[in-house]
This record gives C-alpha cells, sequence and structure tokens, in this order.
C-alpha cells in the first residue's frame, strides 16, 4: 500500500507537484494518469526518495522508503526503461541488482522467462534492445525481488499492443495475489484497460480520483432504441432531457432510470450503458489547460 | 478509495513486514561496484590497458633500458601508467552512474547514497591494490633477470607504503573530481588539465617555485615514489596540495551527490 500525504515538490517558482495525496491500495492497480509534464514521474521519484519532497510524505506498506532495508525486496520500481548502461547486457543488468539484493543468480533467469526474453536477447547489449524489450528488462528488474509493492512509470510505453496485453494479464495477476501496483500514463485508453483506481493529475494537483466507474458516473448515459423517439418523449416527461450524439442519445440521468422509463412503455432498448467519453473529455480539458497544442501551433506559423 | 490519514500499522491490509528485511552488507556493494567496473566494454578495456601498459613497459625498459635497473626502478615503471591511468577509473566508478543514468536503479536499491559512495571509493582502492600486486610481482620476476647488483636496495615497508599512498591519492582525486562534476568528459579533462596549469604556471613563475609547491600536489606527490623518506616540509605540501585538490572537490561532490535528484 502506498500512501501519499500532501506531497509537494517546486523548481524555484514553478511547483511541479501541488500538495497531493491519494492512497494506493493492495490488491489493486491504481492508474495515475495525467498529460505530459503533469507531475507524475517527480511524484513517484519523490516516493522513493530520488527526489526530495519539499512538503508532504509518502509510506510504502507504512514506511518510510529510506528505512526499508532492503527496498528491492519490497518495492519493485521502474522509473525509466531507458536508463540502463548502453554497455552492460540485459542479463548482467538483472544480475547486478540480484546481487545488490543478495538474490541467487538463478532469480535472474527467471526473470528473464518471465518477461520473455530469450536467452540470445539477454547476451545482447542494453544499446542494441529495442525500446520493448528495454520496457521487458525494466519490469523484470522491478519484480526481481518479488516485492509486494510496484511502482511503474510508464510500464506500458513502447509494448506493441501483444505486450500491452501481457501486462495488463501480469500486473492484474499481481494484484490479485494482494500486491500494490502504482503505474503512470498519459494515454487513458491505456490506463483504463489495466487500473482499478485512477487518479488524475494536471499540472501538479490531482483533478479527479476514484475508479473508472465512479468517474465515468458523472458523465451521463448513453442510449439506442428502436422507438427513439417515444422514449425521448416519455423521459421529457419524466423531467429528463435527452440530446442525441451520433447514432442515440445521451442524458444526464442513471442508465437505471432511462431503463425503467423504457420497461414502462415497452420500449425495446438496442444499447444502455454509462456515456463513453466522460473520462476522455475530463482528461483532454486536463491536456487543453496545459496548452501545449496551442504553443505549437503559434510556433509554426 | 480512502484517504484517511491514520498511519498504516503492524497488521493492517497493507502493512509490510521488514523485519526480516536485511540491508545489502557493504562488502557486497564493494562487490558490486567492482563487478560495474568490469562487466561494460569500456570499463573491462580500461582494466586491460592498465595491465598491459604496465607489462609492456617494463619489458620495454628491461630490454631497451639500461642495464642495472633495480626493483625500485621497476615498481617506478609501473607507477607512471597506473598513476594515471588509475584515477580514470576512479572517476568512471562515479560518473558513470549519471552517465548512463543507472544511479536511477543503483540509488532505488541503496537509498542511502552515501553507503555507494563508500562502496565506490572502497572498490577504487580495491583496484589501486590490485594494479599495485601486478607492478610487485613484475618487479620481483624482472629485478633478478635485470641483474644489477645491487638490485633491491632501498626497497623498504615504509617505501612501498609510500607508494601505496601515492596511487591512493592519485585514485581518491579522480574520484573527487568525478564525484563533484557528475560526467566522466568534464571530470577527466579537469583531472588531468589542473595539474598541468599548475605545473606550467610554476614552470614560468620561477621565483614563486618553492611555494607553489603547496599547491602542486602532482609534483609534490611524486616524491612519494621515491625511495628516500620525506622532510616534514615535504610531508606538509603534500598534506596541503591533497586538501585542496582531493579532500575540497570531495566535500563539494559528497555534499551534491547526497542532495541531488536522481533523473
Ligand atoms: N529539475 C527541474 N527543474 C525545473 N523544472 C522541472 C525539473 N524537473 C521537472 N521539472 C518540471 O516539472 C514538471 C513535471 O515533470 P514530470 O517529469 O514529473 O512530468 P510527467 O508527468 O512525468 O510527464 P511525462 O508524461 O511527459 O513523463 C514538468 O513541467 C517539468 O518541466
Ligand atoms: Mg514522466
Amino acid at each position: 500500500m502506498i500512501k501519499v500525504e500532501n506531497l509537494t515538490k517546486k523548481y524555484g517558482d514553478f511547483t511541479a507537484v501541488n500538495d497531493i495525496s491519494f492512497v494506493s491500495q493492495p490488491g489493486r492497480v491504481t492508474g495515475f494518469l495525467g498529460p505530459n509534464g503533469a507531475g507524475k514521474s517527480t511524484s513517484m521519484r519523490m516516493m522513493v526518495g530520488l527526489t526530495k519532497a519539499d512538503r508532504g510524505s509518502v509510506t510504502i506498506g507504512g514506511h518510510n522508503y529510506m528505512d526499508i532495508p532492503n527496498p528491492g525486496q519490497h518495492v519493485g520500481v521502474l522509473l525509466d526503461a531507458s536508463a540502463q548502461h548502453a554497455g552492460r547486457t540485459g542479463r548482467e543488468v538483472l544480475a547486478l541488482s540480484a546481487a545488490t539484493m543478495g538474490l541467487p543468480a538463478s532469480r535472474v533467469d527467471e526473470m528473464l522467462h518471465l518477461v520473455s526474453l530469450t536467452d540470445n536477447e539477454a547476451k545482447r547489449r542494453v544499446k542494441n534492445y529495442s525500446l520493448g524489450m528495454r520496457q521487458r528488462l525494466g519490469i523484470a528488474n522491478a519484480l526481481m525481488g518479488d516485492p509486494s509493492v510496484l511502482i511503474l512509470d510508464e510500464p506500458a510505453n513502447g509494448l506493441d499492443p501483444a505486450g500491452i496485453r501481457w501486462m495488463r494479464g501480469l500486473l492484474k495477476g499481481y494484484a490479485d495475489r494482494g500486491g500494490t501496483v502504482l503505474l503512470s500514463s498519459h494515454l487513458l485508453h491505456e490506463v483504463q484497460m489495466i487500473a482499478d483506481d485512477l487518479v488524475m493529475i494536471g499540472r501538479g494537483e490531482i483533478v479527479a480520483q476514484g475508479t473508472p466507474e465512479e468517474l465515468l458516473r458523472d458523465s451521463g448515459t448513453f442510449f439506442r432504441a428502436l422507438e427513439a423517439d417515444q422514449l425521448v418523449t416519455a423521459l421529457a416527461e419524466n423531467g429528463i432531457e435527452a440530446t442525441p450524439v451520433a447514432d442515440g442519445f445521451r442524458t444526464d440521468a442513471e442508465p437505471v432510470q432511462v431503463g425503467k422509463v423504457a420497461a414502462e412503455r415497452q420500449i425495446t432498448l438496442v444499447e444502455l450503458k454509462l456515456a463513453d467519453g466522460g473520462l476522455e473529455d475530463l482528461f483532454l480539458e486536463l491536456t487543453a489547460e496545459t496548452q501545449r497544442e496551442t504553443y505549437t501551433e503559434g510556433a509554426d506559423k | 478509495m480512502s484517504t484517511a490519514t491514520a498511519p498504516v500499522q503492524a497488521g493492517d491490509p497493507g502493512y509490510i513486514d521488514i523485519s526480516e528485511s536485511h540491508r545489502p552488507s557493504f562488502l557486497r556493494l564493494v562487490g558490486v561496484e567492482i563487478r560495474k567496473m568490469t562487466d561494460t566494454k569500456a570499463g573491462l578495456w580500461l582494466l586491460i590497458v592498465i595491465g598491459a601498459v604496465t607489462v609492456i613497459i617494463n619489458a620495454a625498459f628491461l630490454i631497451w633500458g639500461p642495464d642495472d635497473l633495480t626493483f625500485n626502478d621497476f615498481l617506478q615503471f609501473s607507477g607512471m601508467p597506473q598513476g594515471i591511468l588509475l584515477p580514470v577509473l576512479a572517476v568512471l566508478l562515479v560518473t558513470q552512474e549519471w552517465g548512463q543514468r543507472t544511479g536511477l536503479v543503483t540509488f532505488s536499491l541503496v537509498p542511502h547514497r552515501g553507503r555507494v559512495l563508500v562502496a565506490k571509493l572502497a572498490a577504487a582502492i580495491v583496484f589501486v591494490l590490485a594494479a599495485f600486486a601486478v607492478a610487485v610481482l613484475i618487479a620481483t620476476l624482472l629485478t633478478p633477470i635485470s641483474g644489477a647488483s645491487d638490485g633491491w636496495d632501498g626497497v623498504s615497508v615504509g617505501w612501498l607504503s609510500r607508494s601505496i599512498l601515492a596511487l591512493v591519492i592519485g585514485a581518491v582525486w579522480g574520484y573527487a573530481f568525478g564525484a563533484a562534476l557528475l560526467n566522466s568528459a568534464f571530470a577527466i579533462v579537469s583531472y588531468f588539465a589542473v595539474p598541468m596549469v599548475v605545473s606550467i604556471v610554476t614552470a614560468i613563475w620561477t621565483s614563486a617555485q618553492e611555494k607553489l609547491l603547496w599547491f602542486d600536489l602532482s609534483t609534490s606527490s611524486t616524491r612519494l615514489f621515491e625511495s628516500d623518506s620525506l622532510s616534514g616540509e615535504e610531508w606538509a605540501q603534500i598534506g596541503t596540495g591533497v586538501l585542496l585538490w582531493v579532500a575540497l572537490p570531495l566535500a563539494i561532490g559528497v555534499w551534491r551527490i547526497l542532495r541531488a535528484e536522481i533523473k
């Protein structure tokens, strides 16, 4: 379990992380989601003592990271898969970590196998690795000490769709066995697929947190029906306003309210679900606020 | 998701029991640091070059040099390349964590950075001792072959220790520059350029030569390789040189590394 409380980091006048608090629960995958420069990596570095926080605290399993005698055996960390010595072989990278933690060399082979790096690939130097292979190596490194907490910065970055599916399975299984997983991403779809809980951060501040369902709840309901016009009228009679969206309708009411009205009037619903795009909108709003796109448009005249 | 503020305690679901967790021993960390110097092409080649040059320079002097070379002479021959290359090795031990950004992993696994720094320093000294052992071995083998009648003259524990001290000072000096600058190229260039500038100043500004010896560590420390013992003043000059060129950058480097953001 990772507990972040009032964590703050300033670089001069600029506040990179501003008073963030959240909990990453055991048995769950928590997605740490935010656009570029939101402060995800900075927060994660503070969790493991690589960056000193200006204010606030982080405890992992009830401890300060610095107080854990052999942290690699309790907290698996992947902060940047490219941050490896280009001249070392993949196997050697893992072997050094195993040696530091005091694990047997056989553990290296287990990890290589787990992340599907072949013997041949493990003998290559890291500079000849593809991005995805580096990412796998980094994940192997994080899992090496059989930790109960994982902190992964953009672990899916560079993985192909099959790789992402593999990682989702790996992390889900890990969480199901009671592990705590915190992973960051700037891609909503990626996180939505894997995460049980979401923490959304923008410009150093947490703007939303909860399960994807909780976050979607406010986004309303999407429905399609055979007798669509009848249903819209019936809803209006019940004080529920619906607006046409794509090939269906959107309303602020809960799905169950729409379903009830449809049932009363014996209307055939074809589709009834939480509206898509609620999270997406929220996320894009965040991204828009950082106005990176406007800057680039202005730059290339 | 709860944001309750009570600290997580033993027995709580998310609590991690660390009572069986033991921090990596210092010896293990030194072993890892030594390994880091041998598992990359750059590091391995540097070690091979140090060994090869030591052998070659001694062999060359044995074949083409004067006839009556002594143990002292051979050890001094080894001291030249080793005095230049061991500091480079010490620089790389520190700076590779930044240049290659491996510090992210190293300092995640051992968050108390001071332990890693001391382990690296110890590793540098282990390399010095190993290099010196090779030098002694070579000198021991070559002295009888060279056939000087007074081949073993002047060999004393004091002198051997001073030679080791000279090599250690050089290595720590490189280490200190590496730590202060955290960049291989910068540190190596400064390590060689700074003493050179001091020597040039010394050569030009002849009237101040005596005084400059108090700052010119590369000159004052070469006295350590000579077999006759040093005067109190010479020791003091080495002392001030070490303070200025080794202790000061080392203090700056340690301060910097302990505080720096690793990213
Ligand atoms: N040393 C520093 N000095 C000044 N600003 C910094 C420093 N380090 C980070 N920042 C700023 O802090 C902000 C947060 O950076 P961070 O790397 O945490 O973002 P991120 O959420 O990980 O983004 P990304 O998705 O691109 O990885 C950025 O605006 C960055 O420019
Ligand atoms: Mg980042």
